[in-house]
């Protein structure tokens, strides 16, 4: 049996698990990895790297992923559908987990309209439900076409991301159950500013009984600016941030301060919410704040894990 | 319907720059219908191309004919007529037609005069939207007759992304989500439950994955 990675040990000795997320360089600097790593080290369960988020080229997740496990730290490699078809992703699959990642988050992946390159040809063989499925046959040691994988195969501890702000909100606890179904053991949330929403949808979760089998990271991110905070409101499609959180960040004195004080206050009404088992913190461009606001939110040190 | 868009005259004028007669050659199918490629659209850019050619002093003959089709080997023998009368020929039928011209005619130099764009539908005056993709193994019956492979930007089958909100697409912010019409047509029908279901990946091959793709009626 193949050792489980940190994220899954924390979670599964039920601690409430702290995991950060950090954009890789667009260059093929590993300092620039390392750097970012570094300072989260002993704050965090485990480091979450995006796949060439928004669309933008990146260093991979894969080969920042093993950089950050040089550095220490657990990694979460991220795949989206965007760039590869079945075959590369089983491809890269077996590679990261020859290469000792252990944590996949499996996503569909933004567009490339939104990116660097809009002229590129969008692959999206599969979507990020389909891909789970791809992840945990993999893990079962069969590949997409069914044909068994002789010798070792690999082992993710499979995570998905749930928008519980999108809509239809009838329809997002089915399709979380879907995600599950197809192998999703934990799911990040989209950033949450919208306490009430997040409630409402934690409670159609758990009365669908979803809870039990799946633990769920709520999305935190600290604000860093009025102008971040609107350019979220009006800009990200699929995220809710309330009337009064623009309010309170336009009479605060010190906005990063106060930037900071909302992610705490996310955290610690989050943590209240039963289901929630852990939150995933997304400072964009600000990753250096990630170690104040686990401080402040009473996390930190990590717990020590068998 | 095939729905083409004329391309910009320059072009038009630069693929053709070192011959001086030319036949244009429309098509009363899809491109009459779609206004870019019939009769009329023939004159106007013969007229178009003259005046471009005189104001450069170097005019050009320019012979018109419009076929009533130019994706059936049946309807091409006019062509025979003008083959040897000119240097050149720009179509305004769709990509069809012409890849059929130059297979058949390999010796005529055919140039297209419109970019074939998406089969779609006229949904008011001047205004056609895609509809289909041609993926070889319609799925519509399952979706509301709403076709998510051609209607959603990432084409997914276990939609709607994280990005769907208030009905709209986070891709085109003037369309609805197809994944959100899907879901309330099929709650409305009381078999929501459908869509429980996770749907398999797709075989592309049907949709062209095996290249060129052909029918042969039994």
């Amino acid at each position: 049996m193949e050792e489980k990675s940190r994220l899954q040990k924390v979670l599964e000795e039920g601690n409430f698990a702290v995991t950060a997320e950090i954009g890789p360089p667009r260059s093929a600097d590993s300092e620039a990895v390392r750097e970012k790593v570094k300072l989260l080290k002993g704050y965090v369960d485990a480091v979450n790297i995006t796949d060439c988020q928004t669309a933008i080229v990146r260093m991979s997740s894969l080969a920042s992923a093993v950089i950050v496990m040089q550095e220490g730290l657990d990694p979460v490699m991220q795949m989206t559908c965007r760039d590869r078809n079945r075959i590369g992703i089983q491809s890269d699959l077996l590679g990261a987990s020859a290469l000792g990642i252990k944590n996949l988050l499996c996503l569909t992946g933004d567009h490339p309209k939104f990116g660097d390159h809009p002229q590129a040809k969008p692959v999206f063989d599969l979507d990020s439900i389909q891909l789970l499925n791809l992840v945990k046959g993999l893990c079962e040691g069969k590949f997409l076409n069914g044909e068994k994988i002789k010798g070792k195969r690999p082992c993710f501890f499979r995570g998905a991301a749930e928008n519980p702000f999108a809509d239809p909100l009838e329809f997002r606890p089915i399709r979380l159950a879907k995600k599950i179904k197809a192998g999703a053991q934990f799911i990040q949330t989209q950033i949450v500013y919208n306490i009430e929403r997040f409630k409402k949808f934690m409670k159609i979760c758990e009365e669908q009984g979803l809870l039990d089998k799946v633990y769920i990271l709520a999305g935190v991110t600290p604000p860093k600016s009025l102008r971040m905070l609107k350019y979220m409101k009006y800009n990200v499609p699929g995220l809710d941030v309330p009337d009064e959180l623009i309010k309170r960040m336009e009479s605060a004195k010190d906005k990063k301060e106060e930037g900071i004080n909302i992610a705490v206050e996310v955290i610690e009404r989050v943590k209240e919410i039963s289901g929630v088992h852990g939150v995933h913190i997304m400072a964009i461009g600000w990753e250096s704040i990630i170690p104040e606001i686990v401080k402040k939110a009473k996390l930190y040190p990590r717990p020590e894990i068998s | 319907m095939i729905v083409a868009e004329r391309k910009p005259l320059e072009e038009i004028l630069e693929s053709i720059k070192k011959y001086n007669k030319i036949l244009i050659l429309g098509c009363r199918g899809c491109v009459t219908v779609c206004s870019v490629g019939g009769e009329k659209e023939v004159s106007k850019l013969a007229e178009e191309m003259k005046l471009a050619r005189e104001k450069e002093g170097r005019p050009i003959e320019i012979l018109e004919k419009t076929l009533i089709r130019q994706c059936e080997f049946k309807y091409l023998e006019p062509l025979e007529e003008f083959k040897d009368k000119v240097e050149a020929v720009v179509s305004l039928g769709c990509g069809v037609g012409i890849n059929l011209i130059a297979d058949l005619y390999p010796e005529v130099r055919i140039y297209p005069g419109v970019n074939t764009t998406f089969y779609g539908a006229k949904v008011e005056k001047g205004h056609w939207i895609e509809k289909c993709k041609g993926c070889g193994d319609c799925i519509i019956g399952k979706t509301a007759g709403l076709c998510p492979i051609t209607r959603c930007a990432k084409n997914l089958l276990n939609g709607p992304c994280g990005g769907s909100q208030n009905g709209r697409c986070e891709i085109r912010e003037d369309l609805p989500c197809v994944w959100h019409q899907i879901i309330e047509r099929l709650k409305e029908r009381g078999e929501l439950e459908k869509l429980a279901e996770i749907w398999e990946p797709k075989d592309w091959r049907p949709a062209g994955g095996e290249g060129v793709r052909e029918m042969i009626r039994k």
